[in-house]
């Protein structure tokens, strides 16, 4: 394994140079913004077994070697015994590595095995990947997400979640994907819903797009696109006006719609996506490097007042960004993500968190369970709290919860 | 100020024909690309009641139209539901184009009627007539019998038809004879232990007797394939040709210019470029006996032909819409004098064409503009999308700026039913759009066209719908 050196060029924002943003296709209250690359990055493609039987047309058996990346939360059958499972962070291999990527088991139970097409390429649910991401992002408790993984696919996600994993109640998503026109050499969309922007997604080559469209918003999207979704309100267009006052031939008419095309661009790049493309507010964070290209993963400052997105991407030794995923929090994931930065500021060490936060141990302590962290503390520590919250609430006379 | 109110509710109601037509050429009920089979139907129905309540006998005239036959089947359907409501003059003028209209019906659509009306217990004297008249009309009723047994037995009693004699009891007590004269009926009678005797019956028929005696299929297609239609015979070349059975390979060259592109898309690529000659030369026959009297007379013609992934149609409607494009394709080159086509994925095989990615309508327009043909004919469902809208901006200036004297006829032509809009979708208002579901409908629709352009009063429509109502009443059946 390789740290990154020090001839990484570093990455301090999201710039997503040499990928060109393509006129966006809506359908209900979904928004797709394709991004289309002139040319695929080369020597970095999906790891070949994660290609379904069915897509054959992939083109990667041109003899030459590549680095192959494996997406966070991807669920496949990585070893032979036949379980599926997830993988545990983006990945980076040669194409030659015969290890299995670091993964979690999943034990789906039997009522979802069922729901789910047996060679379908699938992201986890959402609610564990941003688990999972979460976790990884601080370094923690990884063995906290898969004992939370383990018992929320025990006793089955909340019935919400699972509504938002079928697809049942978010009809627009499921059309909006299965209508969209994939351009020739798109590598990348932008998904916004009821035009918040949802989240981004970036692949080196076109046969990787296309191979993982129709999973990639509707499995990984899921609690936000059900939550926008609930508005009903159809995003619009933004169809072409040509000034007809200035066109006095073909040519002009050609012009002015090729100027319509990069002002929408632009439009989109600054305006639209100007939370996650525009903001310096981003850390990154130089995770593992093979060959040329370097995987980083980044957080947003967790201020309540802005979007926050949070994900990984691959750059290459040219600084182009070849992959990249982007979650957007949801305000109570941003919350924990805050909580977490603070932990992870103060090296996991309770009492000077919760000097910082302005507190004391105790109060810190039922914040976390209150976020739904209590399975990071031990649950003899976290009663102890819990008895010295409910003696001071009776001595100041608050008669609420006493017997 | 009366007359004021007038031209206006004639101007809608023109537009109402209008858009009704559209609908009931294009929608067959089925789902489509961008919606689903019950909103199809939905939509649809809203439509005929529509036209029904408002505009009885423009609605009974569409009928002389190239709506398809679900349509027609509805329509009719409708009319002799509501037959009190009509005036005495009114439902003679109906009688006769029912009449003809299903005479021109392929049978399987008129008997699925016919229970429909069943099932709606309408039985006036007028609909038993109807029913008569028809089942009297066909050339063979034994056959029809043996192929729609049940079919003509639910007429039959419907109608009180006094079926006598061996047809009687062939569908009445098929057991109380043990031969019958009429040879259709005593094969039939002898498919039972003989398989032998199968072959001299209908397709379909045979198939369940084949089923029943075990006969392998091969020997079957082989055996049947003098028995089989135009159309059974198209959809079994893959399966034959993977059996092997030889006996039934089609002659494309007879065969429908749009069903025919519809079987061309259902090969593989490979297959297409292997018999790249026979597919041409198949499909450049079938456009010249559509085109006709026409072919050549159209001038320079450039078409925009959608072949963006939105083409696909549906699991029911399979590549129908890019079908129809390949099929205009071939239609206008023998229509033109020149002709250029541009695909909006631009490819340039015609042949090899599939579904695939987005629409850039307004570039291709403006590239076809480029070309200055004398007819532009726009091929698409009009989801116009890679940037939207632009070539509705297109050609609102082109018509408004470059060419206010309507140099370059321009028409646009859309396969897809949008069920939330009740009609096709449109590109732009000044470019007439018509709906098509087969191209070999595409000269009259063009002719149609001119209506939806510009404000044509109800009168002319009126004058139109009359035209054809009188050719087709005296066309031969």
């Amino acid at each position: 394994m390789t740290g990154p050196g020090a001839s990484t060029p570093g990455l301090n924002r999201i710039d997503l140079a040499g990928l060109d943003t393509g006129p966006a296709q809506t359908w209900g209250s979904v928004r797709l913004v394709p991004l289309v690359r002139e040319e695929p990055i080369a020597g970095l493609r999906l790891r070949e077994q994660l290609y379904d039987e069915d897509v054959t047309v992939v083109g990667l058996n041109d003899g030459t070697s590549y680095v192959s990346y494996v997406p966070h939360a991807f669920v496949a059958t990585w070893t032979d015994d036949g379980t599926p499972a997830a993988a545990y962070g983006t990945q980076l291999r040669h194409k030659e590595s015969e290890n299995a990527p670091r993964r979690m088991q999943v034990q789906y139970r039997r009522r979802m095995a069922r729901r789910v097409d047996k060679n379908r390429l699938r992201f986890l649910p959402l609610h564990l990947a941003l688990e999972g991401y979460l976790a990884l992002h601080f370094g923690g408790p990884e063995i906290a997400w898969a004992e939370w993984s383990q018992r929320a696919l025990r006793s089955g996600l909340s019935p919400r979640a699972e509504e938002a994993y079928t697809g049942a109640d978010v009809r627009d998503l499921d059309d909006a994907l299965r209508i969209f026109e994939i351009h020739p050499r798109q590598c990348g969309v932008l998904v916004y819903v009821a035009d918040a922007l949802a989240g981004a997604f970036v692949v080196p080559h076109p046969a990787d797009y296309r191979a993982l469209h129709a999973t990639l918003v509707r499995d990984l999207y899921g609690e936000l696109v059900y939550q926008y979704g609930l508005m009903t309100l159809p995003a619009r267009d933004f169809t072409a006006r040509v000034d007809d006052t200035t066109v006095r031939s073909l040519a002009d008419l050609r012009a002015a719609a090729e100027r319509q095309a990069a002002e929408w661009a632009r439009f989109h790049d600054t305006v639209m996506a100007g939370t996650l493309l525009g903001g310096d507010s981003y850390a990154f964070d130089p995770v593992y490097r093979l060959g040329r290209y370097t995987l980083w993963r980044f957080l947003p400052s967790f201020s309540l007042h802005n979007d926050s997105h949070i994900g990984e991407a691959i750059s290459d030794d040219r600084g182009r960004i070849a992959y990249l995923k982007s979650y957007r929090l949801s305000q109570g994931q941003t919350r924990r993500g805050y909580l977490l930065t603070r932990l992870a500021a103060h090296d996991w060490n309770l009492e000077a968190t919760a000097a910082g936060l302005g507190t004391d141990t105790g109060g810190l302590a039922l914040r976390l369970e209150r976020a739904g962290f209590g399975h990071l503390l031990r649950e003899d520590v976290l009663d102890h709290y819990r008895a010295e919250a409910r003696g001071r609430r009776s001595r100041a006379g608050d008669p609420g919860r006493m017997p | 100020m009366d007359t004021y109110a007038d031209t206006y509710a004639d101007l809608i109601a023109a537009e109402d024909v209008l858009l009704f037509v559209n609908a009931a050429i294009t929608s067959t009920g089925q789902s489509e690309f961008r919606s689903d089979a019950d909103r199809q139907r939905m939509s649809l129905d809203f439509l005929h009641d529509y036209m029904l309540g408002n505009y009885r006998e423009l609605y009974a005239a569409t009928l002389a139209l190239g709506v398809n036959h679900h349509n027609a089947a509805l329509i009719i359907r409708r009319l002799l539901e509501t037959a009190a409501d009509a005036m005495p003059e009114q439902r003679r003028a109906e009688g006769r184009l029912i009449a003809r209209r299903l005479a021109k019906l392929p049978p399987q659509r008129v008997y699925a009627l016919f229970r429909r009306l069943r099932e709606a217990r309408v039985n006036n004297r007028r609909t038993r007539a109807i029913m008569r008249d028809w089942l009297a009309a066909r050339r063979d009723l034994a056959f029809d019998s043996v192929k729609y047994r049940d079919a003509v037995k639910t007429v039959a009693r419907h109608a009180h038809l006094p079926l006598g004699g061996e047809l009687g009891s062939f569908l009445f007590a098929p057991h109380d004879r043990t031969v019958f004269t009429t040879p259709i009926l005593e094969s039939w009678r002898r498919a039972h232990y003989d398989r032998s005797a199968l072959y001299e019956l209908p397709y379909t028929v045979a198939e369940g007797f084949a089923a029943k005696h075990g006969v392998d299929r091969k020997a079957f297609l082989e055996g049947i394939a003098p028995r089989l239609t135009r159309l059974e015979r198209l959809r079994l070349q893959t399966s034959a040709a993977e059996r092997q059975a030889g006996g039934v390979a089609a002659d494309l060259s007879v065969m429908p210019l749009t069903r025919l592109a519809s079987y061309v898309l259902s090969l593989p690529l490979a297959d297409r470029v292997r018999r790249r000659d026979e597919l041409t030369a198949a499909l450049r026959a079938a456009a010249t006996r559509a085109a006709g009297l026409e072919a050549g007379r159209w001038g320079r013609v450039t078409a925009v032909l959608d072949d963006s992934f939105s083409a696909t149609g549906s699991r029911q409607k399979r590549k129908r819409p890019l079908a129809v494009a390949l099929a205009c394709h071939f239609l206008l080159d023998a229509l033109a004098g020149e002709y250029t086509p541009l695909w909006t994925s631009r490819r340039d095989d015609a042949l090899l064409v599939f579904p695939y990615g987005p629409t850039p309508l307004g570039a291709r327009v403006l590239d076809a503009l480029d070309h200055r043909p004398d007819r532009l004919v726009i091929v698409s469902d009009g989801w116009d999308n890679a940037p939207p809208g632009l070539a509705a901006e297109v050609l609102r200036i082109w018509r408004a700026r470059l060419d206010p004297h309507r140099r370059i006829s321009i028409v646009h032509l859309n396969p897809v039913y949008d069920a939330d809009d009740f009609d096709v979708r449109r590109l732009a208002p000044t470019v007439p759009t018509a709906g098509i579901r087969s191209a070999e409908d595409l000269p009259a629709l063009v002719e149609l066209a001119q209506f939806a352009e510009g404000r044509t009063g109800l009168e002319e429509l009126r004058g139109h719908l009359a035209a054809q109502c009188a050719r087709f009443l005296e066309e031969e059946p």
